[in-house]
């Protein structure tokens, strides 16, 4: 990446602006060093934020620093924000076709990094490795493809109410979207919001956790090789105050968040000020629900994977398991036992919480857990040693007004207890404040059918957890958030009609 | 036809333009270039000079079983049937790749086949990517319905594969046509077989290379040059073809719909002719209206099936849009395809010269006058002036039949209804346009107009994005588009009753 002074097109800026160097070389784990862009990434270039001020992002693994890169302010959310105004005019005018190359041109470029941007993701993450690659980056790397094979299929419809009256609504872009992401799948998620976006002919403004900057600022390098028109895509490195600003700034036309509860109802009380439309995609206790006629082994190992993945740290995991009083005994063996079995292999094979604070707020929940009257059958402790690791966690007989049966935890702690009928396993799931998703576990074809259409989800998994797939929508039900994301529902979320009625012959 | 015996599988060819590559001359059965079973070849003319260049393999009825053999087994077993609808997109994405990195091969193979101008040529072959590329992004967003009907049953519905579809194309855009055939088919999940027409066959094999190198795995897609007669018949007609894709002439398209429901009923789609009218109102803008006009109907030669070969003026404006329209049409640049300059190059045969001149001498016996052309272009290959015929009435064969060639008829027309029922005067409808300032007429005229297509203010403007096809005598059925994608899959309704 060539280091630039450049020339700003819009506004006045201080010379603090003018750095010599906007990228840092970080040596990789795998022992490879990359150039690692630290500047804000607008229009195309790698600026300093205005007033200088940074951040650190730290490797989860070892507590240590990685490098530091710019927090965006307000001058800089401004700037990215006219830039992405100004480039809307003219990339409201490229055909969906010439929008989709570009997204299929990133989706090469993607593939041809996919080792350097999974070692970067797992570096800033903490997760391993090689499942970075092969599951996080590829989906990337559909995601991208997918999206851009929608940018020339956007349909609106044509309608003839009567002889005198033809009309047809335009689906249009809305301009320029800001897109907020979490921690948890900085890049996946990234382009979960970006290349729908962009297919539908925004522009955007993109800003990545403070937590795990540093993929998403990379992505800025593919973005200008691909050759997207410079301000169509910006990235803005920041903290939670540059959210803020951001999703409180009058000139953008959509937010769509990622995050927190929380964090998400700040968001939307912020876009009420200008009636922005806004996508949240929030947190969840998803229940899985294994009835007596499950195929036990496999959901033990699916369920394993709906909690104990990325260290619990999905929105969506399945972390609390309600077992038919029949079975329970027995899946509870039978999940220790594996639990127990992946611990032996590798005992950090679930990865590092995000953050010390992260790592805190889950313990809290554990010890709550205890308090509560829980019974702790695996796990509950920190792994002594560099980085932010915990044990996997099982709590039994976890009853449902206990804290830790309620609330999101994010982390890798599992919380079980026994149902009666497929009804009471319905209602407890459906009491949760959360409607996220949910897994069921069952050969019945009528419980499978029947079950899914009574759960209060936006997405069940019957005798899985966890597989989404970029084809199919996903999103959030209650407090878990509204509008969804992959799938065809996603371009819909970057569009809206316009109406338009030609008057063929009536006159006054 | 003549024997095989000394036809290789591929051979080095260089073209007059200088490119050099090598062009497959096998059978594309399996995923291999092979011989015919029968042992047959014919001859490859090149109508620009009327040389014979080369010949290819002949696939007679027994190849057209041994390739639908391969394509249902790839249909049922192996990698095809397994694999997932966007791995599927993503050959016909890397097909398009290909296609583009082989642009000029292509264009230059196509001007070499069928004698189109090589500017041309290079259009049809952005066209082919952007055809390919669009379907390759609808293969995974083919998408079922789920239906309520009562709280006692769940049901859907899926959108699946036909299974082995066999297809049939002509020789005036070669590869185009190609494209616009396995795009749709294959991003459904279907496997092929195709015929390519007798007199362009180089184009679809050298595509066939590049299916291979995609990496579409064997029986996928199948390529057959041959006839009309032998191996066109057999796939029409095929027990184990279950949809049949035709575009062609109405003749021929009515035969394959023949023996498509007297074999299995497969279904039919088909692309036939056209005699499509291209209106100019007095408010157009004359001077663009003239290029459309030209545009219209000596673009490729006037070989377009919704060429706009019959030209209604608006009675105040007709003396001016004569005069300007003679000149235009004496100033297209006929001649060699390969010279960048060229506008209109050769015919595509020697059968389709003497077609359209007969054609013309009939014009004249029927009493039209001819303003512009009606004769020969230089002394080498099938090369025919733009020709202009006036003084026309509707009964006319030269307004009635289609021709096929850079012949195209003017008379005037004196109100909208008048036009309209001008324009809706033939048994086909495949095309049509209408040049005016006026939003009024040009919603008036397109509502009335019985034509697959109306054009406003352009002519032969189509996208891989806008359906195509042809009302009453053109056609059946819809290609391009998403429309494209309900000829090739079936509807399954499943219903599950839970109660």
């Amino acid at each position: 990446m060539i280091v630039r002074h450049r020339i700003l097109r819009l506004g006045t800026l201080p010379s603090s602006r003018y750095f010599s160097s906007f990228e840092f070389t970080v040596k990789l784990p795998t022992g490879i060093a990359y150039r690692q862009p630290t500047g804000l990434f607008i229009s195309n270039e790698f600026v300093a934020s205005n007033d200088g001020k940074q951040l650190t992002t730290y490797n989860p693994r070892s507590g240590k620093p990685i490098a530091n890169v710019f927090v965006a302010g307000s001058p800089d959310v401004d700037y990215a924000v006219q830039t992405a105004e100004s480039a809307f005019r003219s990339w409201r005018t490229t055909s969906g076709t010439d929008r989709g190359i570009l997204l299929y041109r990133l989706c090469g470029l993607i593939e041809e990094h996919k080792t350097l941007l999974g070692s970067i993701e797992a570096f800033d993450t903490g997760k391993p490795l090689d499942t970075v690659v092969t599951d996080d980056i590829q989906d990337c790397i559909n995601v991208t493809r997918y999206y851009a094979g929608w940018a020339d299929k956007i349909h609106g419809y044509s309608i003839q109410p009567f002889a005198e009256k033809f009309a047809y609504t335009l689906h249009e872009p809305f301009g320029v979207c800001a897109l907020i992401v979490p921690w948890n799948y900085p890049l996946m998620l990234a382009l979960w919001k970006l290349a729908p976006a962009i297919a539908a002919g925004n522009t955007v403004v993109l800003k990545p956790s403070e937590l795990t900057p540093l993929s998403s600022l990379y992505l800025g390098n593919l973005i200008t090789e691909a050759g997207f028109p410079p301000g169509v895509i910006n990235i803005l490195s920041g903290d939670g105050n540059t959210g803020a600003v951001l999703a409180s700034h009058p000139r953008i036309n959509k937010i769509s968040f990622t995050g927190s509860a929380t964090t998400g109802k700040k968001i939307m009380h912020a876009a009420a000020s200008n009636l922005i439309p806004v996508v949240l995609e929030l947190g969840g206790k998803s229940a899985a629900i294994v009835f007596e006629d499950a195929d036990l082994e496999q959901a033990v190992k699916w369920c394993y994977s709906g909690i104990m993945s990325n260290s619990g740290q999905i929105c969506s995991a399945t972390s609390r398991i309600l077992i038919q009083e029949s079975i329970y005994k027995k899946f509870v063996e039978m999940f220790k036992a594996y639990t127990i079995h992946r611990m032996s292999a590798d005992p950090l094979d679930h990865g590092p919480q995000i953050s010390d604070v992260q790592l805190e707020n889950v313990m809290q929940y554990v010890r709550s857990g205890i308090e509560e009257g829980a019974h702790l059958v695996y796990g509950g402790k920190e792994i002594i040693g560099p980085g932010y690791f915990m044990q996997p966690t099982i709590f039994a007989d976890v009853r449902d007004h206990m804290k830790i049966a309620q609330e999101e935890v994010f982390g890798p702690v599992v919380v079980m207890d026994k149902f009666t009928t497929q009804s009471d396993a319905i209602q407890r799931a459906n009491s949760s404040t959360y409607g996220l998703a949910s897994a069921i576990f069952t050969k019945s074809l009528t419980l499978a059918v029947d079950t899914s259409q009574k759960l209060e989800v936006g997405t069940v998994w019957v005798n899985s957890s966890q597989d989404s797939d970029f084809r199919v929508p996903f999103g959030g039900f209650k407090m878990s958030g509204f509008g969804q994301e992959l799938g065809e529902y996603a371009v819909k979320n970057y569009l809206r009609p316009k109406a338009v009625h030609l008057n063929l012959g009536v006159s006054l | 036809m003549s024997s095989t015996a000394s036809v290789p599988l591929f051979q080095k060819f260089k073209l007059p333009n200088g490119v050099e590559y090598e062009q497959p001359l096998g059978l594309f059965i399996n995923g291999e270039f092979v011989t015919g079973k029968e042992g047959k070849a014919f001859e490859v003319v090149n109508p620009s000079t009327g040389n014979v260049v080369g010949k290819v393999h002949e696939a007679t009825a027994a190849d057209v079983d041994i390739a639908v053999d391969a394509a249902e087994t790839a249909f049922y077993d192996g990698p095809w049937s397994k694999m997932s609808s966007a791995d599927r997109g993503h050959l016909l994405l890397k097909l398009a790749d290909l296609f583009e990195e082989n642009l000029t091969i292509l264009a230059s193979i196509e001007a070499f086949d069928n004698g189109k101008a090589i500017q041309l040529a290079k259009g049809d072959i952005g066209a082919c990517i952007g055809c390919l590329r669009y379907y390759g992004g609808w293969a995974d967003k083919i998408h079922g319905k789920v239906i309520e009907t009562n709280s006692g049953s769940f049901n859907f519905t899926k959108q699946e594969p036909i299974g082995v579809c066999g297809q049939i194309i002509p020789w005036n855009f070669p590869l185009l046509m190609w494209a616009w055939k396995i795009g749709p088919a294959i991003a459904c999940g279907n496997t092929v077989v195709l015929k390519t027409a007798e007199q362009t066959p180089l184009g679809g094999l050298f595509a066939a290379k590049l299916c291979k190198e995609a990496g579409f795995p064997p029986g996928v897609i199948n390529i057959l040059s041959g006839f009309g007669r032998t191996a066109g018949a057999a796939i029409a007609s095929h027990m184990k073809i279950h949809k049949v894709a035709f575009t062609g002439s109405t003749l021929v398209g009515r035969q394959i719909m023949k023996a498509a429901a007297e074999s299995n009923l497969k279904k039919v789609t088909l692309e036939l002719g056209g005699k499509s009218p291209n209106i100019v109102f007095e408010d157009a803008d004359i001077d663009r209206a003239v290029e459309w006009i030209n545009f219209g109907i000596y673009y490729n030669a006037g070989q377009c099936c919704c060429a706009g070969s019959r030209v209604y003026v608006q009675e105040s404006i007709y003396d001016k849009v004569i005069e300007a329209f003679r000149k235009r049409a004496q100033a297209n640049v006929v001649g060699n395809p390969f010279d960048e300059a060229t506008f209109q190059g050769a015919q595509v045969s020697e059968a389709q010269y003497n077609r359209i001149m007969s054609y013309v001498e009939l014009g004249k016996k029927e009493g039209a006058k001819v303003e512009v052309g009606g004769e020969r272009h230089g002394n080498e290959g099938y090369f025919i002036k733009p020709t202009v015929f006036s003084n026309v009435t509707e009964d006319m064969r030269i307004m009635q039949e289609e021709i096929f060639g850079p012949v195209c008829a003017i008379a005037k027309f004196k109100d909208l209804d008048d036009a309209i029922s001008k324009g809706n005067s033939t048994t086909y409808g495949l095309a049509s346009a209408v040049h005016t300032g006026s939003l009024s007429t040009a919603m008036e005229v397109a509502n009335r107009l019985r034509a697959g297509t109306v054009w406003v203010n352009s002519y032969n403007t189509l996208h891989w994005a806008l359906p195509f096809g042809g009302y009453g005598e053109s056609g059946i059925g819809r290609e391009l588009g998403k429309e494209a994608l309900r000829n090739y899959t079936q509807v399954k309704t499943v219903s599950i009753n839970l109660s």
